[in-house]
């Protein structure tokens, strides 16, 4: 696979090379993309992953949908803020590491400036109630494209017609949200379920395949 | 060398928080305001409320705020860079990993444990907001019809908006800030 994935950045960049002018683009949209998600994120780190979601596989298709759930995976259990790790991890891949040197620098410069502003008059920003009333109609703009990915998402899981998945989903929802367990034990629990659930499934089809072959179980 | 005691305080904030947003806040008081002094308690409060209310991870809007109390724009540039410095280098190591090792069995059966979580925890967190949004506060009231009709109202209209047409987000993000404006002066 790794030979595949490599053998698609060539073709990518054969390709992109050619004209020399897309090559750039696709590093220029990948700044844009990240500086404009960074400006919406209010909230917190989770906000941005359906945001990217929204932008890096259903508008552009750079990432596909399992893999962008792999790297929010990845980035809330990394140290570091969760919109930078999930930049990073964009970045590399789409272009390798100057692609998540690009992602991360897009991802900072919002929050730089907008508090860099800020913090000369931060009492009066405060205080505003302009600012109150547009910060609070995109508050609930924000919550809506959550949901709106989460139901999204949601679909998959219940689209494998299998019941573990539909329970792994509403046990970290309840450990989560009413327990406030740790992050790094809801990821560990889950990874384990995850991998014990594999093995089990793969000595079924292999005693399976072995019963039907009479023994010749070359299944891979 | 006060360049050097930011980036080196910031970078132990960007190392030890971990699950990212509000774990970090703990550890930004106890560095900024309880071993360093660069903030008073009241300034801490000021900067949280402000992360709340604008974009980006409230580790590096607070980085960028001390940054710039302590020693100016330079300042602020070094604390931010001192606090996305250990993601860079981690989660870089992580992805060489991950497209390296994600064909294996093993690791597939792993991820995709992950994933069902992952979707409960965007969930979860995307159902805090919400809370936040109609009540402004963060825990569920006693009274659950004290919500805010106008913040409910936007909500409900922009959820039909993306479910109906599927425009870009960042329309719908926007036309909410304009949706507030008008909407909590005429009625607020």
């Amino acid at each position: 696979m790794e030979e595949q994935t490599k053998a698609e950045e060539r073709s990518v960049k054969t390709t992109e090379n050619r004209p020399g002018k897309k090559a750039k683009n696709k590093y220029l949209t990948l700044f844009l993309s990240t500086l404009k998600l960074s400006a919406f994120t209010f909230g917190g780190g989770f906000v941005i992953i359906p945001l990217m979601r929204k932008k890096f596989v259903e508008e552009l298709g750079w990432i596909d949908e399992q893999e962008m759930i792999d790297m929010t995976a990845i980035a809330q259990s990394s140290p570091g803020a969760i919109a930078v790790n999930a930049s990073i991890l964009v970045g590399y891949r789409v272009a390798g590491i100057p692609g998540a040197m690009l992602t991360v620098i897009g991802t900072v410069i919002p929050p730089l400036v907008i508090i860099s502003v800020i913090s000369f008059f931060y009492k009066a920003f405060r205080d505003s109630r302009v600012v109150g009333m547009i910060m609070a109609g995109m508050m609930c703009g924000v919550a809506a494209v959550i949901v709106d990915v989460v139901i999204n998402m949601a679909k998959t899981v219940f689209r494998q017609k299998r019941i573990l998945p539909v329970i792994v989903m509403a046990a970290a929802f309840v450990a989560t949200r009413f327990f406030s367990v740790n992050i790094i034990i809801i990821i560990l629990a889950c990874g384990l379920t995850g991998a014990a659930d594999t093995f089990i499934r793969d000595r079924k089809s292999r005693k399976k395949a072995e019963k039907e072959e009479g023994g010749n179980g070359d299944l891979s | 060398m006060i360049y050097l005691e930011l980036f080196l305080n910031f970078l132990q904030i960007g190392l030890f928080s971990i699950g990212g947003g509000y774990a970090a806040m703990p550890l930004i008081q106890e560095r900024v305001v309880d071993a360093k002094g660069w903030l008073s308690m009241t300034q801490f409060a000021d900067i949280m409320a402000i992360a709340e209310m604008t974009p980006g991870p409230i580790a590096i809007n607070a980085a960028t705020f001390v940054g710039i109390q302590v020693a100016g724009i330079p300042g602020a540039v070094v604390a931010t860079l001192g606090c996305i410095f250990p993601s860079c280098i981690i989660v870089t190591v992580l992805a060489y990993f991950y497209y390296r090792f994600r064909k294996l069995n093993m690791i597939q059966g792993v991820l995709s444990g992950l994933r069902p979580a992952v979707i409960a925890m965007i969930a979860s967190a995307g159902i805090a907001l919400i809370i936040l949004a109609f009540y402004g506060q963060r825990s569920l009231p006693s009274d659950l019809a004290s919500a805010d009709i106008i913040a409910v109202a936007i909500f409900a209209v922009a959820v039909f908006v993306l479910r109906m047409w599927k425009p870009n987000p960042v329309f719908v993000m926007a036309g909410s800030g304009v949706a507030g404006l008008i909407l909590y002066s005429l009625f607020g």
